[in-house]
């Protein structure tokens, strides 16, 4: 079968500022149908953007995007603007990090979701608030039929993150995209949000990418991690592959540096330096400044994903 | 909702009973005996003091307030000295012109104030952008009085098309709804807009500005709203800081602006209070600057009620 994703090359390149900004830079991945697909990195990798062309919410005038993307049989990047509306939230849905700051303030929650439901559907205004009530009951919002009339900033961060949850769901997408859907909340609401999502996406049979710079969480509910460093994806594979064998040193750097693996009194391993500076990009591999196995060929060469494993894939020139 | 509303309602008790102190003691700040301006400078020692009872002059401070009030709660603010007249029938007759020729430069200032800065907001840094900035920088910084006389030197003068001062045809009482009476409105109306115009497009166009760069604007067109609908959700989260500057002018424009209705002669408060100033008609400056400045105190509660309405954050807060 089809994947339901395909992205093939993608390149972002922001041009709002005085030097353009490379903020994905070749990046191809594919999500099969009824998976998850955690983009793992710190921030500054480039996960959101990718997340973003997804739904081309990229200004247009400040930004240049090219390569190509499939979802669910859309070619998005060949669609004509006034079509993609009728895509998002339909087919394609999003949540996003701060879900008090993603709702907006001056509407109900009821009002948001009935809103889009209407926008995508000919029902009722009476049927719409009717799926919106069962939407609430399957996100678990408690007393739902009274925080349908509840402003954003009348809820927790986690009731609203519900309340986001059941928004993106309200016209059944197949694919849902979560950007840091967890790090805005606190750690006990995150288990639940998760756990939410991994209810959902089993008896909906949804699609998901999140995008995560918490290895907690992706291990949680990954089937599979891409992990991105400076705009491209330096490993892919399974959970169990690049939890259990790391090959590139920045994935290795980044499980090392988890705060659990440290014993009590010690300090944390941490990968050394930043990340580079996406509007100047150094020649070769992005990670070699920082990266214990570095050589010249690291700083002249940019390594190509290689693969490991079946399913498991690096770009390391030293593997 | 009608907590809220009884609450605000409550505050805004303090503050007019503020105002009215201050509007009192204004007759007892101001350098000068009020009696000086009626009375002949030779007047008897016993004239002054016959004077001064009646008045009420010769009573304490707190009693005098207490008078003066009771009789203000009766729609009772004195007479004018200057003319004799009562001073609520010539601030009555006085705040309906200044309210015509504001709600006429509400409309045109607002609109256009609106509609520039949600544009240049839309379109930052763009010509479209920059046009607006300038022309908003223009209405804020051109002197008013300055434009009203080029106006008149140009619609009046030169073309003839407007007439350049007066309240009406036939002096400030008849007001009727032809070409007649609202051509004198035309130049004042279009001279006090400018200001507002200008102060509404550059906090609408900072407001657009900073609600595009809120999350919940991407979350809005990700849900698959189209740029129409986005744009309506923008608004509505403009609207009620945008209502609050608005209030504001409203307030300013209400009470008249001296310098304008002195230079096109128009009867509203700003020329009743230029009058009252300069023959030192204590009663009557009294009495437009209570009344002008209620008409603050309910502007301000009306607009913050109609917030409340559209945001209910602000009933947190």
């Amino acid at each position: 079968m089809r994947p339901i994703i395909e992205i093939e090359n993608l390149h972002v390149t922001f041009t709002g500022r005085d030097k353009p900004v490379a903020a994905v830079n070749d990046v191809s991945l594919q999500v099969e149908q009824g998976s998850v697909l955690v983009l793992l990195g710190e921030s500054g990798s480039g996960k959101s953007v990718t997340l973003r062309s997804l739904l081309r919410l990229h200004p247009e005038k400040s930004s240049t995007v090219t390569g190509r993307i499939v979802v669910d049989g859309h070619d998005i990047m060949a669609l004509d603007k006034s079509e993609m509306p009728a895509l998002r939230g339909k087919t394609i849905s999003m949540i996003f990090q701060e879900p008090m700051l993603a709702l907006d303030p001056v509407y109900t929650l009821g009002q948001q979701i009935i809103e889009t439901i209407l926008c995508h559907e000919h029902v009722s205004p009476q049927q719409a608030r009717k799926r919106a009530l069962e939407l609430f009951e399957r996100v678990q919002i408690p007393s739902p039929e009274r925080r349908l009339d509840a402003y954003p900033n009348e809820m927790s961060g986690g009731m609203c993150q519900r309340a986001m949850i059941a928004l993106a769901l309200a016209c059944n997408p197949r694919i849902l995209l979560a950007d840091e859907p967890t790090t805005a909340l606190d750690a006990t609401v995150q288990i639940q949000i998760l756990l939410l999502l991994k209810q959902l996406q089993t008896e909906l049979g949804l699609s998901i990418i999140l995008v995560t710079h918490d290895i907690g969480v992706a291990v949680e509910i990954a089937d599979r991690i891409a992990v991105m460093y400076a705009g491209r994806i330096v490993e892919t594979g399974t959970v169990k592959q690049v939890i259990n064998n790391p090959c590139h040193p920045y994935t290795k750097g980044l499980l090392s540096s988890r705060v659990e693996r440290a014993g009590k009194g010690e300090r944390l391993t941490t990968i050394s330096g930043s990340p580079p500076d996406l509007a100047s990009l150094p020649q070769g591999c992005a990670f070699a400044p920082r990266c214990p196995l570095a050589n010249a060929d690291c700083r002249k060469t940019t390594p190509v994903l290689k693969m490991i494993d079946q399913g498991h894939h690096a770009a390391c020139l030293q593997l | 909702m009608i907590l809220y509303t009884l609450k605000r309602f409550a505050l805004t008790i303090p503050v007019a009973i503020g105002v009215s102190v201050v509007c009192f003691l204004l007759v007892h700040i101001a350098p000068g005996d009020p009696l000086t301006a009626v009375l002949p400078t030779d007047a008897s020692a016993e004239l002054q003091a016959q004077m001064r009872s009646l008045y009420g002059f010769d009573k304490p401070l707190p009693v005098q307030y207490g008078l003066w009030i009771w009789r203000v709660l009766h729609g009772d603010l004195g007479q004018s000295i200057a003319t004799g007249r009562p001073v609520v029938s010539e601030v009555f007759n006085a705040v309906i012109n200044s309210i015509i020729v504001a709600a006429a430069a509400t409309s045109i200032g607002f609109l256009a104030g609106g509609i520039l800065g949600i544009v240049a907001g839309y379109y930052q840094n763009t010509w479209i952008d920059r046009l607006a900035s300038i022309i908003s920088s223009l209405g804020v910084s051109v002197p008013h009085y300055w434009l009203g006389i080029v106006l008149v030197i140009i619609f009046s003068v030169q073309l003839g098309w407007l007439p350049a001062t007066g309240g009406g045809p036939g002096g400030s009482g008849n007001r009727s709804l032809d070409w007649a009476y609202l051509q004198f409105l035309v130049l004042p109306a279009i001279t006090m807009s400018v200001i507002p115009m200008g102060i509404i497009a550059r906090s609408v166009r900072a407001l657009v500005g900073e609600i595009l760069t809120q999350d919940f604007v991407q979350a809005l067109a990700a849900k698959g709203l189209t740029d129409r609908k986005v744009f309506q959700h923008v608004l509505k989260n403009a609207a009620p800081t945008a209502f609050a500057v608005m209030g504001l002018q409203l307030g300013y424009l209400l009470g008249g602006s001296i310098l304008i209705e002195t230079v096109f002669s128009w009867p509203g408060t700003g020329f009743l209070l230029n009058a009252a100033i300069f023959q030192r008609d204590l009663p009557l400056l009294q009495g437009t600057i209570l009344v002008l400045a209620m008409f603050f105190v309910i502007l301000n509660l009306l607009v913050d009620l109609l917030q409340s309405l559209i945001d209910p954050r602000v009933q947190r807060s």
